[in-house]
């Protein structure tokens, strides 16, 4: 029963080894403009066809998959180092001040439409690939924060911790030497989760003109750029929301798998 | 039952007869809402293409064709020496609140738009009035510092229109003019509603009511068409869709020509562009058919300098600032300008989207970095236009003959040139039709020769319409929807 892992892993691993390769090759030059050549149908040159300005739009395809990944990845990153911290506080210090804090905090960024906050910010800010990653990246911290918390505070009652206090170990060495590690797991599907969120909300963002600025393809802009087109070119569309959903598929399942696989109870229940 | 048959024939003849009847009623769909409705008080195109000829008039008035025609003015004489202008107005003529048009609001309209603390956007062309007088309610006369070979021309603008003392103060929420729609509500952020004025002076228009609807997402202004929401969308903010509704015959495509010269505009003020080898490079390496063909799918024709090329004194100098990338390199490397990064600043349009996107990727081909900003049009206006904070940009400029923005230093893209100021001066002076075809042409050339700005095409119209509508401007001398000979065949 690993088929979920397996299938999410693959489509997870291909764009990522399309991106990846975005560094080195590309089947054409995505800023190399041929406008002479525009709107032409899938060939042997041009394997998924060109857009309105006459660009690869294989090409294009990959280098934003490489900007949709970077996003999404350093947004969970942002999210985990400054999320999973505070929920580490929150679970040593649980029922005082600093838990309140943290927690009280985390509902007053959760109250807030995530989408709506990060347009915000990358409004006020000016539209670019950091200021997508910020405005993600604050939206990813109180997930992480409140899924550490969680964990840990189940831990924190569990034996072996209180030998570990016995043994006089501190507040934060008793955090990374025996939470962290046991919690692990469960921060990995989580990342998983977030990432696909990311990935969704950077193309929301490119959608508006406020993700990567051209020339720059990012999947969400050639999306809003080609929607006039749909009725004579609809490849033009077809192709980046086919990626976003494809990648965003592949993300879920695979943060499913790794939570079958990894959640030794769930494996228990179905042996 | 025999009752009941007939009275059953009588609804149906009505619902007939209600089916057949002659639509007065038309919605116009617009890009941008205007920011006011005065026209004497703001610079936005929006403005005049609700009210123009609609809802406001002036002493004169552009045709289609770009000819100026008598308005308010029934007629007019000028003194031997040009400098006096003496007016007959019409008789008759009231403003949309029942008070009588007359010299007097001529004279008030006149002197409010040339006084010192005028918010006209248009200033210049009160410029050389120096005294109006009321001869009589029905006469009036300018006199002019000097003559003025464009002053009826000036006065057919939207800026010139006649607005009345007591009803000015509320033009910009709700307009009171002499014009044959009058105001009836505007909902921010939807649409404008004008109704037919039943007291107007002249032949009166076949539209009963007009409703201007604001849709700026192409996507949307194409959903809007094709659903019949919007009857006519006389500026289609999306080319690539115009072959789609020529195909389909519930609809008619008008494809005429603007008076939007769009150029790359240039900062002359900033450090690198300030030298003219690096704006003669930037001339260069831009492929305007590519821009044509990339951004308008091919609606457009190539211009050389800032004037449009219907105009019978326009000067074909596209040639001298041909697409040579070899001689922009060169140009850049005798500038010490290779690799230079520049600010490319895009307002909302197609056109400078789009175009903004292939003139970035030219202008990296001949060696320059260019780093894009897309911005909504509030934000242009305030740090472009006012702000000149910037490298580059791409806009329309769709007043009719203005290449006197050039004789302005401190306009946006500040070019100062004593020389072309003097011309300009000339030019305004000057009444003799083929002498002013020459200053024209020269004044085109200088700043072709200073290559002040890229000059990339002439805006094209592209419009769209119910198949079943007839008498919307197929070109636009002006911007102005008027609706006064508009109205439905079926």
């Amino acid at each position: 029963m690993r088929r979920n892992l397996v299938l999410g892993g693959t489509l997870t691993a291909l764009f990522a080894l399309l991106a990846l390769l975005s560094f080195v090759w590309t089947p054409h030059d995505v800023t190399a403009l041929d406008i002479g050549g525009k709107l032409a149908p899938s060939s042997a040159e041009h394997w998924l066809g060109t857009d309105h300005f006459g660009r690869d739009m294989a090409s294009m395809l990959m280098v934003g998959a490489r900007i949709s990944i970077a996003v999404a990845l350093a947004a969970v990153g942002f999210g985990m180092a400054l999320g999973v911290p505070l929920g580490l506080l929150a679970a040593a210090r649980r029922g005082g001040l600093v838990d309140e804090v943290v927690m009280r905090g985390n509902d007053l960024v959760f109250a807030f439409p995530s989408l709506v906050i990060a347009i915000l910010i990358t409004a006020v800010f000016g539209p670019s690939v950091w200021n997508a990653i910020l405005a993600i990246g604050i939206f990813n911290t109180p997930v992480f924060a409140r899924v550490t918390r969680g964990a840990a505070l189940s831990l924190w009652t569990l034996d072996y911790i209180l030998a570990a206090r016995v043994a006089g170990k501190g507040m934060l060495r008793i955090s990374a030497e025996h939470i962290l590690p046991n919690i692990a797991n469960l921060l990995v599907v989580q990342a998983t989760i977030q990432f696909a969120v990311g990935i969704i909300i950077e193309a929301g963002l490119s959608y508006v003109g406020l993700g990567a600025q051209p020339p720059t393809p990012s999947w969400g802009r050639m999306l809003a750029e080609s929607q006039t087109m749909i009725s004579f070119a609809p490849t033009l569309a077809l192709y980046p929301g086919l990626a976003i959903v494809t990648m965003v598929l592949g993300l879920n399942l695979l943060g499913d798998g790794l939570r079958d696989a990894l959640d030794p109870r769930m494996q228990r229940v179905r042996a | 039952m025999l009752t009941r048959l007939t009275s059953a024939a009588a609804v149906l003849a009505l619902c007939a007869g209600g089916a057949f009847a002659q639509q007065t009623d038309i919605t116009i769909g617009m890009v941008l809402e205007p920011p006011n409705l005065d026209p004497t008080g703001g610079a936005a195109a929006a403005i005049d293409e609700v009210v123009y000829a609609n809802l406001f008039e002036g002493l004169t008035r552009f045709a289609p064709d770009g000819s100026v025609i008598p308005a308010l003015a029934e007629s007019w004489t000028i003194s031997d020496d040009g400098l006096t202008y003496t007016f007959k107005l019409h008789d008759g003529v009231t403003f949309h609140d029942g008070t009588t048009m007359d010299a007097e609001d001529v004279k008030f309209s006149l002197d409010r738009a040339r006084a010192a603390d005028s918010t006209n956007a248009q200033k210049a062309l009160f410029a050389g009035i120096t005294d109006v007088t009321v001869i009589d309610p029905l006469t009036v006369q300018v006199t002019l510092g000097a003559p003025n070979g464009a002053f009826l021309f000036n006065m057919a603008w939207g800026d010139a229109v006649i607005v009345a003392p007591e009803s000015v103060a509320q033009a910009a929420t709700a307009p009171i003019g002499t014009g044959p729609f009058k105001f009836q509500d505007w909902v921010q952020g939807d649409r404008v509603e004008l109704v037919a004025y039943e007291n107007y002076w002249g032949e009166k228009p076949a539209l009963t009511e007009a409703t201007f609807k604001f849709i700026q997402d192409p996507t949307a202004a194409f959903g809007a068409m094709m659903a019949g929401d919007v009857d006519a969308f006389p500026n289609f903010p999306a080319p690539e869709t115009l072959s789609q509704f020529d195909a389909d015959p519930r609809f008619s495509v008008i494809v005429g020509s603007t008076e939007g010269e769009t150029i790359l505009a240039m900062n002359n003020k900033a450090p690198l562009l300030s030298d003219k080898r690096v704006r003669e490079a930037i001339s260069h390496a831009i492929n305007r058919q590519d821009i044509i063909d990339g951004a308008m799918f091919g609606f457009g024709t190539p211009i050389g300098t800032h004037f449009a090329p219907h105009n019978p004194d326009y000067v074909d100098l596209t040639a001298q600032s041909a697409y040579d990338p070899d001689k922009a390199k060169a140009l850049l490397a005798e500038a010490g300008a290779e690799g230079a990064t520049l600010r490319l600043a895009l307002p909302p349009p197609s056109y400078a989207r789009r175009g903004g996107e292939i003139i970035a990727a030219q202008l990296r081909d001949v060696g320059l970095t260019v780093e894009i900003t897309p911005l909504e049009w509030p934000q242009w206006l305030e740090q472009v236009f006012r702000g000149k904070d910037f490298d580059l940009t791409i806009v329309s400029h769709t007043e009719p003959a203005d290449i006197n923005i050039y004789a302005r230093p401190d306009y946006y893209f500040q070019y100062d040139n004593a020389d072309f100021r003097a011309l300009i001066d000339e030019l305004t002076l000057t009444t003799d039709p083929a002498k002013r075809t020459e200053l024209n042409q020269q004044a085109q050339r200088m700043i072709a020769d200073d290559y002040v700005n890229g000059y990339l095409f002439q805006l094209a119209k592209t419009g769209v319409a119910n198949a079943n509508i007839e008498g919307m401007w197929e070109n636009s001398p002006t911007q102005a929807n008027d609706l006064t000979g508009v109205r439905w065949t079926n």
